[in-house]
């Protein structure tokens, strides 16, 4: 401890010394005088100290959590150690859900439509989980499905008079188709390959959408889609939010379950053990290319499903909504949330969309806040908020142990 | 036919060409049911190149690679993936260990059972009773597995943080998991020491006969070699150079020149 509070403040005087000439000095050459402003070498030094005490101590703190680690120790924050408690999860998950459910009765359209976009990210960030988290697959436009879906819906809407409920499976299911088509040139692909050729795939979606104006209208969008249809009844504006942060709940619930479910089969371990190590894998009998492909589509079907009820909920949509902005959202979602843990890209998401949203007045600062906060976290934090939660096997002569597992 | 085993690998005239280089240059060999086979050879002989042409990493320039699983009719591997081959029972380890670090000793190992399971992503959604049967067998055959190669008290621990010998282990365990006839183990002692060497042997012995299981190994460390397998096969830049019984091998001029070098005629 003595000794970064000494390195603190030699960093302290050094940065002192280095803006002295800018904060200090200050040369007014009409009336050829110089000002001396003292006072700002207090700020400096206590801003320097400051930063580089917390800096080394937090860099010192992950040395001895690593430390301990090795050595077997728990080093589970209190966090970490009460998700792992699967009574107290449950209830955690019941009281959520239940606030979930009364949100718009208790809050405003505004505040419901706010919260149905943090819940189309959540969804996206649950569907990219399983290529990125999961699967290992970077996938840098990944906003290109959310684009086929939300197209799909306002072309068939448009042309066809087709209604949002009918729509719903088929823009989850040309996501998905899109996903394959996208997967098989990328099969060998790997690492930064992989990431310039799925950049390239989300950059043409939106370059043909803008020129192929018989089928999407171009740059001006398409304009007047359908809202979600109950029965036929008329809604108004505030009634139609109320109804579509339902059907959006729904959605997000139906995406953990079963993204929950896949984790941890056959078909997610095959996922992960792909990550880990592809010739391995190959060699223990696992399909390389269903493997793949399936980790694409799956994650490309929530994108679909979730674009439809983006393009249902604008009611207006054109390309400039999907570029790589979007994408390098909600890729940020899944790292700063944990990959591969569902409970973590769900806070991620409520994270990266709310703050931003509450924080208006900084809109400026955005881009910057967001670069400095994932740098941070790769050092600090690399496997996100939220770790993977690792499932618990039961086998024979697993009682003894069963007990200190939980 | 009577008096002789079963032939389950039949490899002939095997060629593998990099370019120009020809890595293995027709090397024929077979291993018979029940056999512990080892294929010998100084550094950069083609050993492993060898071992990947036939589990499908490498598709072989030339040459026949046959499997004759026993009751069912002899396939030709040339050109198959790595899953199929592993599918028709054939696994294999590996020389640099590639176990899935972030995965726990069990999970590595129920891995193992993917090829041999049949839940796809329809069925792992609904989770219904078979697939969750399926899913219990797989954990009790993988942890039955870890028993028996001695990891079992490792079960739930990250494969990355086991001992080295451990690690090979594993290895060995997840490539049984596939429920091959034939298991192809690329230097399995490298890096161990002497005891844990011993115990590897047994471990291997165990395997071939417990479970009539053939296997082909790659070794350097003769002690090992010589001690459990017959019959040895040597390669030399490519070439299979000598063949037979462990005496007929220690004994081979040609052998001896290729470690130890010629001999300087007087």
């Amino acid at each position: 401890m003595l000794r970064e509070f000494k390195q603190s403040i030699l960093i302290a005087l050094w940065f002192v010394f280095l803006t002295f000439p800018l904060m200090v000095v200050r040369v007014n050459t009409i009336e050829n005088v110089v000002v001396w402003r003292w006072e700002n070498i207090l700020w400096v030094a206590i801003g320097a100290f400051a930063l580089s005490y917390c800096w080394r101590y937090m860099l010192a703190r992950r040395q001895r959590q690593n430390k301990k680690a090795e050595e077997g120790i728990d080093t589970r924050g209190p966090l970490q150690a009460a998700l792992d408690n699967v009574e107290l999860r449950n209830r955690a998950m019941a009281v959520l859900l239940t606030l979930a459910l009364i949100f718009p009765l208790v809050f405003d359209t505004y505040q419901t439509n706010i919260m149905v976009t943090a819940l189309i990210f959540v969804v996206l960030g649950l569907g990219l989980n399983i290529g990125v988290g999961l699967a290992g697959l970077l996938d840098l436009g990944y906003v290109a499905f959310f684009g086929v879906g939300a197209y799909t819906y306002a072309i068939l809407n448009a042309n066809f008079d087709m209604g949002f409920w009918i729509v719903l499976p088929i823009g989850g299911v040309l996501g998905c188709l899109f996903g394959v088509v996208l997967g098989f040139p990328i099969l060998r692909l790997r690492g930064d390959y992989l990431a310039i050729v799925t950049l390239g795939f989300g950059m043409i979606f939106k370059v043909v959408m803008e020129n192929w104006e018989t089928l999407s209208q171009g740059p001006s969008g398409i304009a007047n889609i359908d809202r979600p249809g109950l029965f036929g009844i008329e809604m108004t504006l505030a009634q139609s939010t109320v109804y579509i942060y339902y059907i959006m709940i729904a959605l997000v619930v139906l995406t953990i379950i079963v993204t929950n479910r896949l984790k941890n089969s056959r078909v997610g371990r095959a996922w992960i053990a792909l990550r880990e190590d592809e010739i391995a894998c190959v060699a223990m009998g696992i399909d390389m290319a269903r493997t793949k492909l399936s980790a694409y589509a799956l994650g490309a079907f929530w994108a679909g499903m979730v674009g439809v009820l983006f393009a249902a909920k604008t009611t207006f949509i054109n390309p400039a909504g999907f570029t790589f902005m979007q994408s390098a959202i909600i890729l940020s979602i899944v790292v700063l949330g944990g990959m591969g843990s569902i409970l973590g890209v769900i806070l991620g998401a409520f994270i990266l969309v709310l703050l931003p949203e509450y924080l208006r007045a900084f809109s400026e600062y955005r881009m910057l806040v967001f670069g400095a906060a994932m740098t941070l976290m790769m050092i600090f934090r690399p496997q996100g908020l939220i770790s993977n939660l690792r499932q618990i096997y039961q086998y024979k002569g697993s009682k003894d142990k069963a007990a200190h597992d939980g | 036919m009577t008096d002789k085993k079963h032939k389950l690998l039949e490899v002939k005239g095997l060629t593998m060409d990099f370019g120009g280089l020809r890595a293995v240059d027709s090397v024929s060999l077979a291993v018979h049911e029940g056999e512990i086979a080892a294929l010998i050879g100084p550094n950069g002989a083609g050993k492993t190149t060898f071992f990947n042409c036939v589990t499908g990493i490498y598709t072989p320039t030339s040459g026949d690679i046959l499997l004759h699983p026993k009751g069912l009719e002899t396939r030709r591997l040339n050109g198959f993936k790595p899953n199929k081959v592993t599918e028709m029972g054939l696994a294999r380890t590996f020389q640099n260990i590639r176990l899935f670090s972030g995965m726990t000793v069990l999970e590595n190992v129920m891995i193992g059972r993917h090829c041999r399971t049949y839940s796809g992503i329809f069925r792992s959604i609904l989770r219904n009773r078979s697939v969750r049967e399926e899913e219990q067998e797989t954990i009790e055959t993988s942890y039955r597995l870890l028993e028996k190669v001695g990891l079992e008290k490792f079960v739930n621990e990250f494969a990355r943080n086991l001992p080295y010998g451990a690690q090979r282990r594993l290895e060995i365990a997840r490539a049984l998991a596939t429920d091959p006839f034939l298991l192809l183990l690329d230097e399995p002692a490298a890096g161990m020491n002497p005891y844990e060497t011993s115990e590897l042997d047994q471990l291997i012995c165990r395997i071939s006969e417990e479970e009539q299981i053939a296997i082909l190994l790659i070794e350097h460390d003769m002690k090992l070699v010589m001690k459990i397998s017959n019959p040895i096969y040597v390669m030399e830049y490519g070439k299979k150079i000598a063949q037979g019984s462990p005496f007929e091998i220690r004994d081979n001029p040609k052998v001896i020149e290729a470690y130890l070098g010629e001999e300087v005629d007087a």
